[in-house]
């Protein structure tokens, strides 16, 4: 990799002009897009020199599809409107291996504070709301590459999703919302708790109650009326349905989806970002 | 370091009566502080002096009221983002991201200060360059020596052309060599940009050797203030001695008897840390 630098080294080993001009500030509505942008690039670039993660997070869903999938399919238990289980399930393990990286990305803004990259983040001219943004959006877009992975599986095993590009966009634009919620979450507990022991135990504590009071595994007309209840309060719930909605086709509610989880991700970006200072103290 | 040019020279920083407390404890109390445009200035002191808090104040990272604190005459209270402009800063854990390249991590700070696509390569080439981390500029920063990564951490502040260059511990845990090293690189950046820097360090040696002038720092306030030299004779003239002093020797007589009992679990704890990370 050192052979072959982006820029020859003659040309800037011995010049320094630029380091004496300060660049131009953005301004106005130029500076968010600008941060998530920056945030975004950093996580792809971490990915790219360590696909570890992403080989190991694989794992999990591949297994719900594989062993309860097809262990359901067989079975018929639960009413999925027509369609195999394991296309009905497919949607479902999508949005919960997305929401399980999002849970954990407080652990991340721990350790960052912990080895002071946070507090010199703090220090350049970016506003917290726009770095929490940025780390959401960031989180989207690993979650982005974890459900295309769930998605190739899912097709590998036969799931029969759609391959219209205009309702994949709308799938990602669902997963990177419902991850930049889930994110702000963590980052809001982060913010609150202050130790990266105390998050893991709340990560681990409302993880699978999101995801067994959602619509992930069963539709939510059979659940009990206070699971009901939750359901509708939980973001996954709206995410669920519209993956299934546009990656199947089958009857969805997009607009309320879509609704649903914008306002999530707006809320959580303004909790996440009060608390903020917290971690920097 | 006085000239007779009938403007006094600019302030970067100045501190009015700075308060801070965590609780009960003041960390700093009433600290009066003026620093120099262009100068090197070194505030010194032990663990739990109040040496970080009193940065932390003056980077925006803790909120302080209005009028306590002006960075080049911005108010850090209320114009928040120009003083962030101005700053390059270097905290005292070793914060480079070891899961990024050198290059990455220093174009990332290109890129939240707004450089431009068209000269941020170039822009983060000069930086590296300019502490020496050209040829492992595409290595991971995990695999950096605890001097390169402070001289990455330096290169991440430059990259935006900051005027006053903030410094906490940057030596702290090195060895000599390294300690020497990334001095010599603080040095000659200042050389290069003339930009002011005010550096904390619990190392006398250091301070005497490097800095333009130095505030000794203790329990929350700066109980002595001047270049190293002019301490040192001063000690001397009071002493009645012919041998100099060293700062070491200064600092004990400014702070009397009380200067075992600062240093609270979390300083050393803190310390440890970042020792543990560069050794």
């Amino acid at each position: 990799m050192s052979e072959a630098p982006a820029v020859p080294r003659t040309e800037s080993a011995d010049r320094t002009d630029l380091l004496l001009t300060p660049p131009v500030p953005r301004a106005g509505w130029r500076v968010l897009p600008a941060r998530v942008a920056a945030m975004c690039a950093v996580e792809l670039q971490k990915l790219r020199h360590d696909r570890t993660e992403l080989y190991t997070r694989a794992v999990q869903p591949a297994l719900w599809l594989l062993i309860f999938g097809q262990t359901f399919t067989r079975i018929r238990a639960i009413p999925t409107g027509g369609i195999p289980y394991v296309d009905y399930l497919a949607p479902g393990i999508i949005a919960q291996s997305a929401m399980f990286i999002a849970i954990f990305y407080g652990i991340q803004i721990i350790w960052e504070r912990d080895a002071g990259i946070l507090n010199k983040l703090l220090v350049t001219p970016t506003p917290r709301s726009a770095l929490i943004t940025g780390k959401a959006f960031a989180a989207g877009v690993k979650s982005l590459i974890q459900a295309v992975v769930v998605i190739v599986i899912a097709a590998l095993l036969g799931v029969a999703l759609t391959w219209n590009p205009l309702k994949l966009l709308g799938v990602a634009a669902a997963v990177v919302l419902a991850s930049a919620f889930f994110s702000c979450l963590s980052m809001t507990i982060a913010g609150i708790v202050l130790s990266r022991d105390r998050l893991m135990g709340f990560g681990q504590a409302i993880t699978m109650p999101l995801f067994f009071g959602s619509n992930a595994l069963y539709p939510v007309s059979i659940m009990p009326g206070w699971l009901q209840a939750v359901s509708k309060a939980n973001p996954l719930s709206y995410q669920v349905d519209a993956l299934r909605g546009l990656l199947l086709g089958t009857p969805a509610h997009l607009g309320a989806d879509f609704g649903v989880l914008a306002v999530a991700a707006a809320l959580g970006i303004a909790a996440a970002s009060s608390l903020l200072g917290r971690l920097a103290r | 370091m006085t000239s007779d040019t009938p403007a006094p020279p600019a302030e970067a920083v100045t501190c009015t009566r700075l308060a801070y407390a965590f609780g009960d404890t003041r960390a700093v109390d009433e600290l009066d502080l003026a620093v120099r445009e262009g100068e090197v200035f070194g505030l010194l002191g032990p663990n739990g002096a109040g040496k970080t808090t009193a940065i932390r104040c003056i980077t925006t990272l803790l909120p302080v009221p209005a009028g306590m604190v002006r960075v080049f005459g911005h108010d850090t209270a209320k114009e928040r983002m120009a003083v962030r402009r101005l700053l390059g800063y270097v905290p005292q854990q070793l914060s480079a991201d070891s899961g990024l390249t050198g290059r990455e991590n220093v174009a990332l700070f290109a890129r939240v200060f707004d450089v431009p696509r068209r000269e941020r390569a170039e822009r983060v080439a000069q930086a590296l360059a300019a502490v020496g981390l050209a040829d492992a500029a595409d290595r991971l920063a995990g695999t950096y020596s605890g001097g390169m990564v402070r001289r990455l951490e330096l290169a991440q502040a430059l990259v935006s052309a900051p005027r006053l260059l903030i410094l906490d511990e940057p030596t702290i845990g090195l060895d000599p060599i390294a300690r020497t090293g990334v001095w010599e690189h603080i040095n000659a950046v200042r050389a290069a940009t003339g930009m002011t820097v005010l550096v904390t360090t619990h190392y006398m040696d250091e301070a005497d050797q490097y800095c333009d002038r130095v505030g000794l720092m203790h329990r929350g306030r700066v109980r002595a203030l001047g270049t190293p030299a002019e301490l040192r004779h001063g000690l001397a003239e009071r002493r009645g001695t012919d041998t100099l002093p060293t700062l070491e020797d200064v600092f004990r007589d400014v702070a009397g008897s009380g200067l075992d009992s600062g240093g609270g679990f979390r300083d050393v704890r803190s310390t440890r840390r970042t020792a543990h990370r560069v050794g």
